[in-house]
């Protein structure tokens, strides 16, 4: 009963019930956190707005994005994904959302920015239904912990709109 | 002819029945593992509730080595989600992000493309031939949670079969030596 074997098998069981108790909690001090991110997103420029050999349309933008992910970082955040996608409908398709651009944020330092980019990614229709398309620009954010649970949320802008003719 | 009674006697009465109950506790206990893990399998909906990270391709997020908690719903794939897929014709599943969705009016079907968050390119080269995108029945569940370095015990039972091995005998010896 006082072995080394049954001590060390003690003590070994109560360390990973008492880690794991701690990971438990550390996760649902989260959700405690007040969240309050803010962005904004312009479009600049269309660059420019051509039907592919193959049929689909692409479109290239330059946008203006300015955002506030500062209160998304409490003490277990390991890292926060952001990404800005549209979304848009079309005769086909009832929902199509493109991811134009994402950052890795690592640090709550990092978290209040303003970029001018133009989109990462490239955004192709699936047909060539984009001339005159409104669409929203969706910035989501995705808070990674050190532990425990994930979170995701976005906002949701509106009101653009892509040209009615090919440039 | 007493003593081969006696013999005999003494061999069923103390081996068997000790090694028969350790054999039952033994049995007992993997079958509760199982049992956990198939609870778990119908409580998040998926077949494999909790993967293991093996590639770099969601650095600094998922580093190799930690594990995700995975769930499945009925609920429409939407960007921004870690999924976690199987290709056709290959066994290892993948943990990455879906960037893009296409989803049909008619039918409800949707065409996802993925992209890991450390790789620069999507994941057009990782699907089969001729594959442009990902379909439902590929996806075996969205990622959740997360809980670093435990995975490690996973890899290296894996990479290296020696230490499962040893594990399973060291195991099996303090089970047969063990008094109770």
């Amino acid at each position: 009963m006082h072995s080394f074997g049954y001590r060390a098998n003690a003590l070994l069981t109560f360390a990973v019930t008492i880690l794991a108790f701690m990971c438990a909690i550390a996760s649902f001090s989260d959700n405690f956190s007040n969240q309050t991110p803010s962005a904004q997103i312009q479009i600049l420029n269309i660059n420019w707005f051509q039907k592919q050999p193959h049929g689909n349309d692409e479109v290239s933008l330059t946008l203006n994005i300015t955002a506030d992910l500062q209160s998304l970082f409490t003490w277990n955040t390991k890292q926060v994904f952001a990404f800005v996608a549209a979304e848009y409908k079309t005769s086909k398709n009832s929902l199509n959302q493109v991811s134009l651009w994402d950052a890795i944020i690592p640090e709550i330092e990092h978290a209040k920015f303003w970029i001018q980019i133009s989109n990462k990614y490239r955004f192709i229709d699936q047909g060539h239904n984009l001339r005159g398309k409104d669409f929203n620009l969706t910035l989501h954010w995705h808070v990674m912990p050190k532990t425990g649970k994930m979170f995701a949320d976005k906002i949701v802008m509106s009101g653009y709109r892509l040209p009615d003719a090919y440039r | 002819m007493g003593w081969i009674g006696e013999t005999v006697d003494s061999i069923k009465s103390i081996k068997i029945r000790q090694l028969l109950t350790q054999a039952v506790t033994l049995g007992m206990i993997v079958t509760s593992a199982l049992i956990i893990w198939k609870a778990m399998m119908c409580v998040t909906g998926t077949e494999s509730p909790v993967v293991v990270v093996l590639s770099g391709s969601m650095e600094p997020a998922f580093q190799r080595g930690d594990i995700l908690f995975l769930r499945m719903t009925k609920d429409p794939i939407r960007t921004g989600e870690i999924v976690v897929f199987k290709i056709d014709g290959r066994d290892i599943p993948i943990v990455h992000r879906v960037i893009e969705v296409h989803e049909r009016k008619t039918t409800g079907k949707v065409d996802v493309l993925t992209k890991g968050d450390n790789n620069d390119v999507d994941d057009i080269g990782l699907y089969a031939d001729g594959q442009m995108w990902l379909h439902r029945h590929h996806i075996m569940g969205r990622a959740v949670g997360f809980l670093p370095y435990v995975g490690w015990v996973t890899i290296i039972m894996t990479e290296k079969p020696i230490i499962k091995y040893l594990l399973i005998g060291a195991m099996g010896l303090l089970v047969i030596t063990s008094k109770d």
